[in-house]
Order: structure tokens, then C-alpha cells, then sequence
């Protein structure tokens, strides 16, 4: 047993321990610092997006005209067009796309799953079959959202109920039956698009997709996204450690339960209201959060507000794109986050082989 | 059992501790003194783990009461409790990546106030506890690029880093090498005799003649055995607790147990 003490004593006065921990403690810190400039980028790129998305169109606006417009000095078209048209719709695209992309990173930590989503408890199924349903029988569109909202939130508690049936729900339980009542979703959804009369699919397969040129109220969805922010934020460090684990989580004094209780109640409201507002536009809360997790690691801290601003970001950029890329034909939004997400994500995992 | 003035560090009083319908304990009593080794030995299943959640104040009681330094862990102030005793539990798949630095900061939780970053001195303690578990160039690695063993290193690096003056520890030793066993095993005897207290569950019942202080044997239904490690021991009973014949082979002055 010569060498028994040889890790205790490298402690004490090996070489490697007057050196060593200047260097790891420099790169711990520029990589907090790095996350900071992430999110200093994320703000500008809001703002491009902003910008790209009030001026491009069928009547192109520049950016002085834009600032006027905003500005409010009204009366001409170009403040028409801005004000009432194009900035609620990119309002609402940001809102949502922020709303899905923090949803998703905290279901991801809640069900610690990287393979979660928002909609993956069913909240987007539930919101489907009410909306749809409103649809089906020509209600208008404020009923269609109230449709879509009864149904997220039915959704919600439903899986909730059965998942904690014994009292003891664990995460694999939990994502079992929100698997399976988006399942009971689906069978729904498509029993109604086979049901539905000739003139109503379309309308229908567009929510279904995912879109936000009918967007009459977009702030609600901005304040939420905000409101949602600064709920999780003080609980992040708590959210780091509930992602290793939950006995780690609680022997270092985590409330777990209030914790899991008050992220599943937030996932779950941002998520019905972002449905609600767009629609269940796809890949957005799956995808936006693995790439901030790759481009600045899993520190919930810097993670819950980059993941909220590049999921506005993409999704203003979306449906910017949706509108003008084969104007006049408007494509829904959901489509675009598919098509450019799924590359992206597909590339940038090829290049991070961890 | 010493008096002290200060209350025992951890404390057991009629414990009974229940998985299901299966007693894994009734009428536990024990004290833990500051500079005590409790190894808990038995079979697999025996409820170790859960009778170590039990001591941590994660799990209730189906009786009796834990008093971590003299109190009951309900009368703690939340999150007080995990300056004073940490768990070392056993290892869980790891789904997101993290720095080997960022999973050791973590033992730093119970000190931070809500809006607190991790600061020089939390990094300056994380990177000793990596030092003394061998990981010293290890603070920028992934932890998925790491071994087996070094993971269960790292585990042991955070609970240092934690500071706690209990440490509960549910089998240490799992996937290490024999010299990091020793190594883990002397670091523990050494917080212990600056004035730690140790609980640890192990599989070796050799090692644990070496460096218990004191033993707690289940017997897999409910009984138990418990007292100063040379009383508890010996071959009937460990032969009784794991249900397998063993043999004692005197080693100079150490006695080795050996399955028959």
C-alpha cells in the first residue's frame, strides 16, 4: 500500500495544485461571461427581427418611414399597414416563439428529458381538439380561442390527475400519460378533419400548423412571456440541480415538489397561451432550447432568458419569412420553424459529437 | 455512548423504517457522535439505501424519531438542514451535459442566497474537493466523457464541496478501483477525525472492519444489530445477515472475514 495516500497528498503540496485551479475558475467565469454576450446578441437579433418584420411586405417600409409610423404620427398607409397589421403579428410571433422555447426548457428539466417538448403532456392535443371543435361549428374567432384555451388547460389537468392518481408521480409516469392523452388528442383531431365540411379543413389545418396572420391581441402573450421570466428565474439555480436528479436536488435543501408543481403550472400555462394565440407551431420549444444548451451549456440561469429570447427571435424570423418568401401566398409559420430548425439542429449536433 | 455537552450529530430513537409492507427497521436506536464511522452492512435489498434517506431527512418515518444535531429535521429551517449533513446517493444516469467544475459547484447550492452567482471562494472550494478526489485536471472536462469511476469521484468531489459536518454516504466505493477505494475510504477517516461524522452504507464487509468505528447490521426483516464494529462483527452474525456461511482468518492483529 505505498502509494495509499497519494490523491490525499496531491492535495496538499503536489504540483498540480499550486497551478491547476487559477485556470478552470478563468474559464468557468469567461463561460458565465460568454452566456451574458449570448444573451447581449439575442437582444439585438429581437430587434433586427423587429425591424425585418414591420418593413418587409407587399409595400416595403424603410426605417425611417418605420419610426414615424411607430412614432404615431398616423394618417398615411404605411402607419396603417405597421400599426395594425404588421405589428401585432410580429408581437404575437415573438411572444409565442419565446413562450414555447421557455416552456420547453423547463418540461425538458421537469421530465428530465432532453427529448421533451412543450406539448409533450398533451397541452397542445387538448388545444387542437378545442379549438378545432370551434371550427367545426363556424364559431368566431374569439370563440376559437377560448375553445383552445379550455382545451389546453382540460388537457393539462387531466394529465395531472392521472399522473398523480396514487399521489406518487414520477417523471416517467407523468410523460407516459401526457403521451398517451395527446395520443387520445390526435384521434380527435383527425376524427374532426374527416368529419368537417369541404370549407372549414383549411382553416383547420392551419391552426393545426400553426400561424399568426389572425392574431387580434398580441400583448397578452408579450406579458405573459415577461411575467413567465421573472417567476423562473429565481428558481433556476434550483432548476440546475432538480436536472441531476431529484434525491441530489432535495438533499441540498430543494423543495422538489413545490419546485416540480410550480414549473408544471408555468410549462403548462405559457404553453396554452402561446396555442392559443398561434396555434401549435412545431419544433420551436423542442429545438430553440437544445440550441442555447449547446451554444452557452445548461445553466438555467442564462438558459430561461436566451432560450425565451431566441425562440421570440426564430419565430418573428419565421413568420416574417412565411409571408414575403412566396408573397402573396402565405405559408403557415409551422412549417417554417420545421424547415429551418430541422437542419440546424441536425447540423449543429454533428459538429458538438459529445 | 459519550456524554457530551453538544447534542450527538445524528440520532436514531425507535426508528422504524418501512418500504411497502417490508420493515427494513423497528426500534433503531443509535447516536453518532462528531469522529464516528457508522458502516451500515446487508444484503441486497435489505433497505440500506432507504434507511440512509430515511437518516437524511428525505423520507418519513413509519416511527421514531432522526434528530440531526439534537432536532428533528422538520424543525429546521428549509435548506439550514443542508449545511450540516449531506448525501452522497447513488449515481443517476446524467441527461444534459455539464463541466466537471459546474457538477462540483453544485455542492455550493446551500449557501447561495436565491439570486447569488458561485464566486471565486465557492470555485476555489470546488477545485480542492476535485484536487482530493484526483480530478485536479479535470474542471473543464464533460462530464459524459468521464468514466465510471471518475463520475462517482466527482459525486464525492461535490458532497466536499457541500461541507457538511454529517456526511451520509450510500456505497462510496461503487466503480472504483481498489486504490481509489482506499484513497475515498482515508479521506472520509480523515474529515472524520477532524470532527466529522460518517454514515456510509458499504458492501466490504473488510473494509468496513477497517474503518468503522461502529456497525448497524440489518438482517433483511425488520432486525437489527448494532454497536461498536469489533461487537457486531463477528462470523454467526454476518453469516446470519447475509445469508451465506463466512469464515474469520486472522491477519496479524486484523481479523479478515472470507466466505466459507
Amino acid at each position: 500500500m505505498t502509494d495509499d495516500t497519494r490523491i490525499a497528498s496531491r492535495a496538499h503540496h503536489g504540483p498540480a495544485s499550486a497551478a491547476a485551479p487559477a485556470a478552470p475558475a478563468a474559464v468557468h467565469r469567461r463561460g458565465r461571461r460568454r452566456g451574458l454576450l449570448v444573451i447581449a446578441g439575442l437582444l439585438l437579433a429581437a430587434l433586427a427581427a423587429f425591424v425585418w418584420s414591420l418593413s418587409a411586405g407587399a409595400l416595403p417600409v424603410s426605417a425611417a418611414d418605420l419610426l414615424a409610423a411607430l412614432g404615431g404620427a398616423g394618417g398615411s398607409m404605411e402607419t396603417d399597414i405597421v400599426r395594425s397589421l404588421r405589428l401585432p403579428r410580429a408581437v404575437a410571433a415573438f411572444a409565442c416563439g419565446g413562450l414555447l422555447a421557455l416552456a420547453g426548457a423547463l418540461m425538458q428539466v421537469l421530465l428530465r428529458n432532453p427529448l421533451a417538448d412543450p406539448y409533450v403532456l398533451g397541452i397542445s392535443g387538448g388545444a387542437a381538439v378545442g379549438a378545432l371543435a370551434a371550427i367545426v361549428t363556424g364559431a368566431t374567432s374569439g370563440w376559437i380561442d377560448a375553445g383552445a384555451f379550455a382545451g389546453a388547460l382540460g388537457a393539462t389537468l387531466l394529465v395531472f390527475g392521472l399522473a398523480r392518481g396514487d399521489g406518487s408521480w414520477t417523471q416517467t409516469r407523468l410523460l407516459l400519460t401526457g403521451v398517451i392523452v395527446a395520443a387520445g388528442c390526435g384521434a380527435a383531431v383527425a376524427l374532426m378533419l374527416s368529419l368537417a365540411p369541404e370549407g372549414r379543413v383549411k382553416g383547420m389545418l392551419f391552426w393545426l400548423m400553426g400561424d399568426a396572420s389572425s392574431v387580434s391581441q398580441p400583448w397578452p402573450a408579450l406579458l405573459l412571456l415577461a411575467a413567465g421570466l421573472v417567476a423562473a428565474l429565481p428558481f433556476a439555480r434550483e432548476l440546475n440541480l432538480l436536472a441531476r436528479g431529484e434525491i441530489t436536488a432535495r438533499a441540498l435543501g430543494v423543495r422538489v415538489g413545490r419546485l416540480r408543481g410550480l414549473v408544471y403550472g408555468l410549462g403548462a400555462l405559457l404553453t396554452a397561451v402561446a396555442v392559443t394565440t398561434v396555434g401549435s407551431v412545431g419544433f420551436v420549444g423542442l429545438i430553440v432550447p437544445h440550441l442555447v444548451r449547446l451554444a452557452i451549456g445548461n445553466d438555467q440561469r442564462l438558459l430561461l432568458p436566451a432560450a425565451a429570447l431566441a425562440g421570440g427571435v426564430l419565430l418573428t424570423a419565421a413568420d416574417t419569412a412565411a409571408r414575403t418568401v412566396v408573397a402573396p401566398i402565405q405559408l403557415p409559420v409551422g412549417v417554417l420553424t420545421a424547415l429551418i430548425g430541422v437542419p440546424v439542429f441536425l447540423f449543429l449536433l454533428a459538429r458538438h459529437p459529445r | 455512548m459519550k456524554m457530551d455537552a453538544r447534542p450527538p450529530l445524528l440520532a436514531a430513537e425507535r426508528l422504524a423504517v418501512e418500504i411497502g409492507h417490508r420493515q427494513v427497521c423497528r426500534q433503531l436506536d443509535f447516536t453518532l457522535q462528531a469522529g464516528d464511522t457508522l458502516v451500515i452492512l446487508g444484503r441486497n435489498g435489505a433497505g440500506k439505501s432507504t434507511l440512509l434517506h430515511t437518516l437524511a431527512g428525505l423520507r418519513d418515518a413509519t416511527g421514531g424519531d432522526v434528530l440531526l444535531a439534537g432536532q428533528p429535521y422538520a424543525s429546521w429551517p428549509r435548506g439550514h438542514e443542508a449545511c450540516l449533513r449531506g448525501l452522497l446517493a447513488q449515481s443517476q444516469p446524467d441527461f444534459f451535459s455539464a463541466t466537471v467544475l459546474e457538477t462540483a459547484l453544485v455542492g455550493r447550492h446551500p449557501y447561495l442566497g436565491r439570486w447569488d452567482w458561485e464566486g471565486p471562494e465557492d470555485e476555489a472550494i470546488a477545485l480542492a474537493a476535485l484536487d482530493a478526489m484526483g480530478l485536479a485536471g479535470f474542471a473543464g472536462r464533460q462530464v459524459p466523457t468521464l468514466s465510471g469511476g471518475e463520475r462517482q469521484r466527482l459525486a464525492i468531489a461535490a458532497l466536499l464541496v457541500q461541507q457538511p459536518r454529517l456526511y451520509l454516504l450510500d456505497e462510496p466505493l461503487a466503480h472504483l478501483d481498489l486504490h481509489h477505494q482506499v484513497a475515498v475510504l482515508d479521506h472520509f477517516q480523515a474529515l472524520a477525525a477532524a470532527g466529522a461524522g460518517v454514515t456510509m452504507v458499504l458492501h466490504d464487509i473488510n473494509l468496513a472492519a477497517r474503518y468503522a468505528s461502529h456497525v448497524l447490521l440489518l438482517d433483511g426483516e425488520g432486525g437489527h444489530v448494532s454497536g461498536p464494529a469489533r461487537q457486531v462483527l463477528t462470523v454467526p452474525r454476518l453469516s446470519a445477515a447475509f445469508g451465506h456461511p463466512l469464515r474469520a482468518v486472522a491477519d496479524g492483529d486484523a481479523t479478515l472475514f472470507v466466505p466459507a
